[in-house]
């Protein structure tokens, strides 16, 4: 994990791979007071908000004010009146509810399953491990979209369609976890175990008591890889999930978006609802997420 | 209980010979042990790909609406593929977006993460502002593309009109949708390339790039000459993702524009979305993305061989 979470720290040598604007003469540097970089950083950075700022200002914003020609770029007028009529007329809280039902029940099953077969491909020998851990690998080759119409039909016969099981199931483990654990475990020193088991702890007791809590960066990595991917999926609750009992945030927004075309601080309120935990939690977290972006790309 | 290895190895050199059948017991126990860490993942894992990926091939050779008995259809599906306009269609736009969207997030992610890798104030500010749309799902960000581009509400023709520049139709016209769902990925991913190539600069030995100094390299020849060879692995791994990907493209179109105007956004994926979901053509449906694994694999392995040699040579 050590060389992803590098990403977020500043380079011990600042000018590493400097380029033309900062190494110009240095008569020129002395002319501005700061370097050249912000005015390229500064700008970027405020085209990256852009969309989020909008997103905020146009939920908080009345339709009179939207809707006005030619449109102003700074709203005058506020008004909650998006999230009130969001929460009378849309079943959001019950989307929420079951997005949230269906990331926690995602990520406490990766970590575990993950979790154990990572650590059984890297420490145990038993019969089968080589061929196991290679089938695995190879399922990360198949894409999802030719999985889907089986998939489907297979949970239709199990009654799963149209449940919100049918959303959680496929996020029950992957083989990225399994590889990502694996890896970790494949690093630690196996004394730490050995000493364990020399105390006479059994294989799960030293798996619980002493290999996982040295997992913990390698367990973040994948609840935040487990978390954008079950929260934010949009394709799979689509095909398998038509019931709007069992909506998911995304689904229901997308559906919500089709009905309600142009109401914008209606959409927009919403959008805030199925986005903002996420932009928090990343606020928070942001190491963790750039130690997830860089052990493997996600969001398709 | 758990360490018979560990217990029995002493007891060898002073006692006869453990009985077989004991010593088979622990390696069967510890063989036992194995398989209980594993079986639970492996079970869903290959449950989910192996089973269903046999399943969608026997399908792609059936005609099959998901109800009614299905009936054997021989390569019949395959035959319609390859002279399917449909088809043909959706993997010219999905080639359309492959095309413009991986060089672009490859170039735009290397430099962000030049700019973004040096020490200087606000850097921290910079980089959560340019990562934190990574966490936008394609359901809220095609909400957003819809409003930011909105021929009469956007921000973006409000942009133009102060500008002079006569309003576009983005998602609405047919020449300009794409572009908009290329710069609105690029938004959310950028972030990825970055990081990525961030880490990688990071490799980049000091002395090397010394050395260039010293030799009397300027920033641009050492970034260029120096720097860019050694992200080439990274350049080549993060090109070939990320172009598999992008073939896979569904979400914000179907967030956007559903395939529209005229069907000009509907890629491959949206296509067999349609096909097995709406028109309940299953065995179609699996034949379209049969036909789509097999090109995407012959492909990747083609680059892949190709690069491989290109690297050996360079090497030589």
């Amino acid at each position: 994990m050590t060389v992803e979470t590098r990403v977020l720290e500043t380079p011990n040598r600042p000018d590493a791979v400097a380029t033309p604007a900062e190494r110009t003469t240095p008569r020129r540097r002395r002319r501005l007071p700061f370097s050249p970089w912000h005015l390229l950083l500064a700008p970027v950075a405020l085209l990256f908000l852009l969309p989020f700022v909008e997103m905020f200002t146009t939920s908080l914003e009345p339709a009179s004010e939207i809707n006005k020609f030619p449109p102003s770029f700074l709203p005058t007028q506020f008004t909650l009146s998006g999230y009130t009529r969001l929460f009378a007329e849309s079943d959001i809280l019950h989307w929420l509810l079951n997005t949230v039902i269906v990331s926690a029940s995602a990520i406490v099953s990766h970590l575990v399953l993950c979790s154990l077969a990572g650590y059984g491909f890297a420490r145990l020998r038993f019969p089968g491990r080589t061929f196991g851990f290679l089938a695995i690998l190879a399922t990360i080759m198949i894409p999802s979209q030719l999985l889907m119409i089986p998939t489907y039909v297979m949970f239709a016969r199990l009654h799963l369609v149209d449940s919100l099981g049918a959303a959680i199931v496929p996020w029950l483990a992957s083989a990225f976890g399994i590889f990502l654990m694996r890896q970790f475990f494949l690093s630690l020193p196996a004394e730490l175990e050995e000493a364990g088991q020399i105390d006479g702890c059994t294989r799960l007791q030293v798996f619980f008591r002493i290999v996982l809590p040295l997992a913990r960066p390698a367990l973040a990595t994948l609840a935040i890889f487990t978390l954008l991917g079950s929260w934010n999926d949009l394709v799979w609750p689509l095909v398998a999930i038509n019931d709007a009992d069992s909506f998911t945030l995304q689904l229901g927004l997308t559906n919500f978006q089709g009905a309600r075309r142009t109401d914008w601080s209606l959409l927009m309120a919403g959008n805030v609802v199925a986005t903002l935990p996420l932009i928090l939690l990343f606020l928070v977290a942001q190491k963790q997420f750039v130690a997830t972006m860089a052990s493997a790309g996600l969001k398709g | 209980m758990t360490t018979p290895a560990l217990r029995t190895r002493p007891t060898t050199d002073t006692e006869p010979p453990q009985p077989p059948r004991r010593r088979r017991s622990a390696a069967a126990r510890e063989g036992l042990a194995g398989w209980g860490f594993v079986a639970p993942a492996l079970a869903v894992v290959l449950g989910l790909t192996i089973f269903p990926g046999v399943w969608a091939l026997v399908l792609s050779f059936q005609r099959w609406d998901g109800f009614s008995p299905p009936s054997f259809a021989g390569i019949e599906n395959y035959q319609d593929l390859a002279t399917d306009a449909s088809a043909l269609a959706a993997a010219v736009h999905t080639l359309l977006y492959t095309a413009l969207f991986v060089p672009a997030s490859l170039l735009l992610g290397l430099a962000l993460a030049v700019a973004l890798n040096r020490r200087i104030r606000f850097i921290g500010l910079y980089r959560t502002a340019i990562f934190v749309p990574f966490v936008a799902s394609a359901a809220a960000t095609g909400i957003l593309t819809t409003y930011l581009f909105s021929p009469q509400f956007g921000i973006v023709n409000n942009v133009l009109r102060v500008l002079h520049v006569p309003p576009q139709g983005w998602l609405e016209d047919r020449a300009e949708a794409m572009v908009v769902i290329v710069v609105m990925s690029l938004w959310g991913q950028a972030a990825f390339t970055t990081v990525i190539y961030l880490a990688a600069l990071q490799d980049v030995p000091g002395d090397v790039l010394e050395a260039a100094r010293i030799d009397g390299a300027n920033n641009w020849q050492t970034f260029w000459r120096v720097v860019w060879p050694q992200l080439a692995p990274v350049t080549a791994f993060v090109g070939i993702y990320q172009t598999l990907q992008a073939v896979q493209l569904f979400d914000l179109v179907y967030a956007t524009t559903r395939g529209g105007p005229l069907d000009a956004t509907q890629t491959i994926v949206y296509y067999l979305w349609k096909t097995a979901f709406q028109n309940l053509q299953f065995g179609y449906g699996s034949a379209i993305a049969y036909g789509m694994f097999f090109v995407t694999l012959t492909a990747t392995v083609i680059v892949t061989l190709v690069q491989r040699r290109a690297g050996r040579n360079a090497s030589r």
